[in-house]
């Protein structure tokens, strides 16, 4: 690189940093617009007000039979005693010297189990399920949980409207107080 | 070469702290070149047999082995690896290796021994079909190929890389019998060079309102956390090499976010998606997982830096002293706040304490090697560090740790580690 170029390079770099969240001409600008279609296909996250959630439902009947065959061989039957994260129970436990975390004792907000379940379960097949089908799972979950009655139908409107039972525990650090110099 | 002067000088040295620790000029004016110093041991090694002067060793007889296109360590190395690797069970790519922080000198870990969390298994990822999406609260969604991304303006900085979960083992009631990598080892410094992300948010022009950025993997777990804007804007950066080659595919090849200082899992392996927001999603990784559980039942989130934190790799659990004389301590220092000013060590078990010596350089979210020279005694003792980093937080006692936030946190542990030294040479993890 020639001593211009550099000096171009540098100052390119001093410009885009200083007008952050303007049209910054000056970088390479090889971004490609996206479209709504692609944004809508790799779009899966979903926050607490339950924004962007899909069309669908499900109710814990529904679920217990996808969790039966997809779920119990890892997480136990009725979400306890499987090898891996228990799922189901704990609920006053979190003082205590065993705390035991789980999506009923633990977990703040219902959404999360959704967006979990949907982007990385079942562990060996993610992606696999429907979304009716992640809807019935996560009603199946709060429900043994004793969070949502056994009858309740979770979709798009109802399950952020779900109030997790450890959801006022949670202190958030961020933004932190300034640092005494 | 002033062997005899060096002699004097060493006699004459001060102690500096308690049992035997010397001031750090000592090691670093002196030189110890022509004095005898004691050696660790790593317990699997033997002691080599070479043949002395005036034979010619065998390899100055015969021609040497052939150039290689990619080079590995020496074959002798072999027993230096990742450590305790260790998947949930069922699964072979969930769970964690741990770099062998005791077989390990100066401040970069090598790729290969980078430790690895992943959270399913480590992707195989095509960099020609790889795509990131930058979206939501921006004027003009963008897509960026591998390759574009390439010929964008880059910084190489050094920086380590902590899971939160790093020696969570020293919660429990009884110190744990590992090595010192097995125990501390998810903790690694790389050079990371790559393309700063204010850059590309500025290209898709951010929505004012916008205060959080979602940053989402491309593997079988999609793994997704929430960083704040004002990281995002600061010193934020899509790494694409690491230690000046591409990226590891098990550290995110061929693009992941890097967040200096920040709890690793954070710094999103195999990025593939950035949405802008105004809120955190509340991922799973940010709320169930990577939160840290207090003794009264509360729960702290969002505990973005790794606490300053210190450990003496020579000696540490899995090497030896072989007998009493002069060795050099060495460690390693980090603070997720920004540099480390001091480092004092102690070999009385922290009656006292000593300065040691910061090698240069001591950079901020940077891994810092400390030395300082000690004289063993031969008789059991404990050797602790003590770090203190440029914003003024020191390294706690477990004790005190452990009673202002409970022993059921999981995460962030940063107390000041202490390694009972036998007189066998033995050196051991305890509570002290």
């Amino acid at each position: 690189m020639s001593t211009r170029e550099a000096f171009a390079l540098a100052s390119l770099i001093i410009a885009v940093g200083g007008c952050a969240g303007t049209t910054a001409r000056e970088t390479p600008a090889l971004g490609r617009p996206a479209t709504p279609a692609e944004i809508a296909g790799w779009d899966i996250s979903i926050p607490p007000d339950g924004r962007g959630l899909p069309p669908g439902a499900g109710t814990s009947a529904e679920g217990a039979l996808v969790y039966a065959q997809k779920c119990q061989a890892c997480h136990g039957e009725r979400g306890v005693g499987g090898p891996n994260d228990r799922l189901v129970g704990g609920q006053g436990t979190l003082a205590s010297k065993a705390p035991v975390r789980t999506v009923g004792s633990y977990w703040p907000y219902a959404t999360t189990v959704f967006d979990y379940v949907r982007r990385a379960m079942p562990f060996l097949q993610p992606h696999s399920l429907t979304d009716s089908e992640v809807y019935a799972v996560t009603a199946y979950l709060l429900s043994l949980n004793g969070i949502i009655r056994e009858q309740d139908v979770m979709n798009a409107e109802t399950l952020p409207k779900v109030k997790m039972p450890n959801r006022d525990n949670f202190v958030p650090v961020y933004p932190w107080k300034p640092m005494a110099p | 070469m002033r062997p005899r002067s060096r002699d004097r000088r060493l006699e004459n040295a001060q102690e500096a702290a308690g049992n035997g620790l010397l001031d750090r000029r000592v090691f670093m004016k002196g030189g110890l070149g022509a004095l005898a110093t004691g050696a660790f041991m790593a317990f699997a090694s033997t002691e080599a047999g070479a043949a002395g002067p005036p034979e010619i060793p065998a390899g100055m007889k015969i021609a040497g082995a052939p150039l290689s296109p990619y080079g590995s360590p020496a074959t002798y190395e072999r027993e230096v690896t990742r450590t305790l690797i260790r998947s949930q069970p069922g699964t072979t790519g969930a769970g964690a290796s741990r770099t062998p922080l005791e077989a390990l000198e100066g401040i970069i870990t090598p790729s290969g021994l980078h430790f690895e969390r992943h959270h399913n298994g480590v992707p195989a990822i095509d960099p020609a079909q790889h795509q990131l999406l930058i979206h939501g609260m921006v004027a003009r969604p963008l897509v960026f190929t591998v390759a574009s991304l390439l010929r964008y303006p880059m910084v190489s900085r050094i920086h380590f890389l902590e899971c939160s979960g790093n020696s969570g083992a020293m919660y429990q009631p009884t110190p744990p019998a590992l090595t010192c990598g097995q125990t501390h080892g998810l903790v690694s410094c790389s050079e990371w060079t790559g393309v700063p992300l204010r850059l590309l948010l500025a290209e898709a022009g951010v929505d004012p309102r916008a205060d959080w950025i979602l940053a989402e993997g491309a593997d079988a777990a999609a793994m997704s956390r929430s960083v704040p804007m004002r990281k995002a804007m600061d010193d934020a950066m899509l790494a694409l090499y690491q230690n000046g080659e591409r990226l590891r595919p098990e550290n995110g090849y061929p693009v992941r976010l890097f967040l200096p200082g920040y709890e690793g899992n954070m710094s999103v392996k195999w990025l593939r998606r950035i949405k802008v927001t105004d809120t955190p999603t509340m991922t799973k990784d940010e709320t169930s997982r990577y939160t840290d559980l207090q003794g009264d039942g509360k729960s702290l989130m969002f505990t973005y830096p790794m606490e300053v934190k210190s450990l003496i790799t020579r000696p540490a659990p899995g090497l030896r002293l072989t007998g009493p004389g002069l060795y050099e301590l060495s460690g390693i220092a980090w603070s997720g706040h920004g540099k480390i000013r001091k480092v004092e060590v102690s070999a009385d078990g922290g009656q006292s304490w000593a300065e040691a010596a910061l090698s240069p350089p001591v950079l901020a979210h940077a891994l810092t090697r400390f030395r300082i020279a000690w004289k063993w005694n031969g008789a059991p003792t404990v050797l602790k560090s003590r770090a203190t980093d440029d914003a003024g937080h020191v390294q706690p006692t477990r004790d005190r740790l452990i009673a202002e936030h409970g022993a059921n946190v999981i995460f962030h542990y940063n107390a000041i580690q202490a390694w009972g030294i036998e007189s066998s040479g033995e050196v051991k993890n305890v509570y002290a």
